[in-house]
């Protein structure tokens, strides 16, 4: 029995680590991935920041969900999030206030990420609250694993280091446009152009076999 | 599972409303845990942002006035006097930085203005010095412009060599600055007491020539007679 139920508990939280990844598999919360992945501490404190909010927000609307009645459900789930998005507001302002400028107004939009208000709705609300909160923590490391993703990339390339260390030393010229904007589509879209090809060479070996 | 769960129910079964009374009641009750949450994170983080702020603050004056080696926090009252900053800031006072040296002299005075920028307002820091009357440094606290263009403030030589020696003397009467401070068009700069504006960013130059310019007519007059009070630290 336990066995069976850690096998499952483990399948809802890699569901959004490889499955359902909130940001190459869903292509959901793209605001946050493209805007604040120009370093690789900014993707790993924002994607931090949200699976936090994700797995909190998602216990507590899922303790609530047998007394939420459904007219009220998104003004609830709204009040739930946004409270833990202030909390982190001010755990980050402790932590660094020089993150808390370059993450800027990203930290009070985690109350409209669609991957917490999408989890809340289509998991927290329907389940009880271990395999909610385990099924958020897939998520959120799911998103944190992409913003890392876009962010080691953009800051190698953009600035020559990677968490602030050099790595090229001085005769290394930065290719500034992958910090800037246009940097964020461009590794947004080497990446999914890289798992789609992997997904390809996948069914095309699969076929075969089948046939 | 299905047959506890209200939420289920009632999809099913369309026309059935849910009491007024249940939603006031899990709206109230969500307020109420959400309200505590908030309150939490406000008390317990409040002494580490508060801590965080001011030595970000002082970073900011040790950088326009780069011989100090110890800042202590003062008001300019609205009367015209002086005091030592406190827990509550008082009605129409002016808050600056003292800078001392080493040896507890005071080698310049630093402030903070704020003006509306191109995207928001800027706020900047900069610092007076007294032996010149004269403004040297400054320094951005926080600004939203646009990066690449507005943000030039801090790294155009140029512009930074505006505030090499700004001059900032108070008329005859002490009452405001002799010459306003203002931002010129670029490459128009004819006096000391004018700010040469980056080209392509004048909106934000104009706003850094505001800030100080309010802040300094605001606070020299109040200051510099009661240099001598504030000349070592006490």
């Amino acid at each position: 029995m336990t066995t069976v139920a850690t096998a499952k508990n483990w399948d809802e939280f890699m569901e959004g680590i490889w499955k359902q990844n909130p940001v190459f598999v869903m292509i959901l919360g793209m605001c946050p991935t493209l805007a604040v992945t120009v370093s690789a501490v900014n993707a790993l404190s924002m994607g931090v920041a949200t699976a936090f909010v994700l797995v909190a927000s998602c216990g507590l609307v899922s303790m609530m969900r047998n007394i939420t009645p459904k007219e009220v459900r998104i003004a609830v789930y709204i009040v739930i999030i946004a409270t833990f998005v202030t909390a982190v507001d001010y755990a980050i302002q402790a932590i660094s206030l020089a993150l808390y400028d370059a993450l800027g107004a990203f930290i009070q939009l985690i109350v409209v990420n669609c991957i917490i208000l999408g989890r809340a709705e289509a998991h927290a609300a329907k389940n009880p609250p271990l395999p909610a909160m385990i099924n958020a923590a897939g998520m959120g490391v799911g998103f944190t694993i992409g913003l890392l993703a876009l962010g080691v990339v953009r800051e190698i390339l953009g600035a020559g280091t990677l968490f602030g260390v050099s790595l090229f030393g001085a005769h290394f010229q930065p290719w500034v446009i992958m910090v800037l904007p246009p940097g964020g589509f461009f590794v947004l879209g080497s990446w999914l152009l890289l798992f789609s090809w992997h997904a390809r060479r996948k069914q095309a070996r699969e076929v075969p076999q089948n046939a | 599972m299905s047959a506890d769960h209200p939420t289920a129910n009632q999809a099913n079964q369309a026309p059935v409303a849910t009491p007024t009374l249940a939603m006031i009641r899990t709206l109230g009750l969500v307020s109420a845990i959400c309200g505590l949450i908030i309150v939490g994170a406000y008390q317990g983080t409040y002494d580490a942002v508060a801590a965080n702020k001011r030595i970000a603050m002082e970073r900011a004056v040790f950088k326009v006035v780069p011989a100090a080696k110890s800042i202590e926090e003062y008001y300019a009252l609205a009367g015209g006097s002086i005091a030592k900053a406190g827990a509550e800031t008082p009605a129409g006072a002016a808050k600056f930085f003292a800078a001392y040296d080493d040896v507890g002299k005071l080698v310049g005075v630093a402030a903070e203005g704020g003006a509306k920028g191109y995207a928001d307002t800027v706020r900047i820091m900069f610092g007076y010095e007294p032996a010149c009357q004269c403004i040297k440094g400054i320094g951005v606290v926080s600004m939203r412009e646009t990066p690449g263009i507005g943000d030039k403030i801090i790294t155009d030589k140029e512009f930074q060599a505006n505030f090499k020696e700004l001059d900032a003397r108070l008329n005859a009467e002490m009452a405001a600055l002799a010459n306003e401070i203002k931002t010129v068009k670029h490459g128009t700069k004819a006096s000391n007491w004018q700010i040469d504006a980056i080209s392509g960013a004048t909106i934000t130059s104009r706003a850094v020539g505001k800030a100080i310019n309010d802040t300094a007519q605001a606070l020299l007059p109040r200051l510099v007679p009661n240099l001598d009070k504030i000349g070592s630290k006490s």
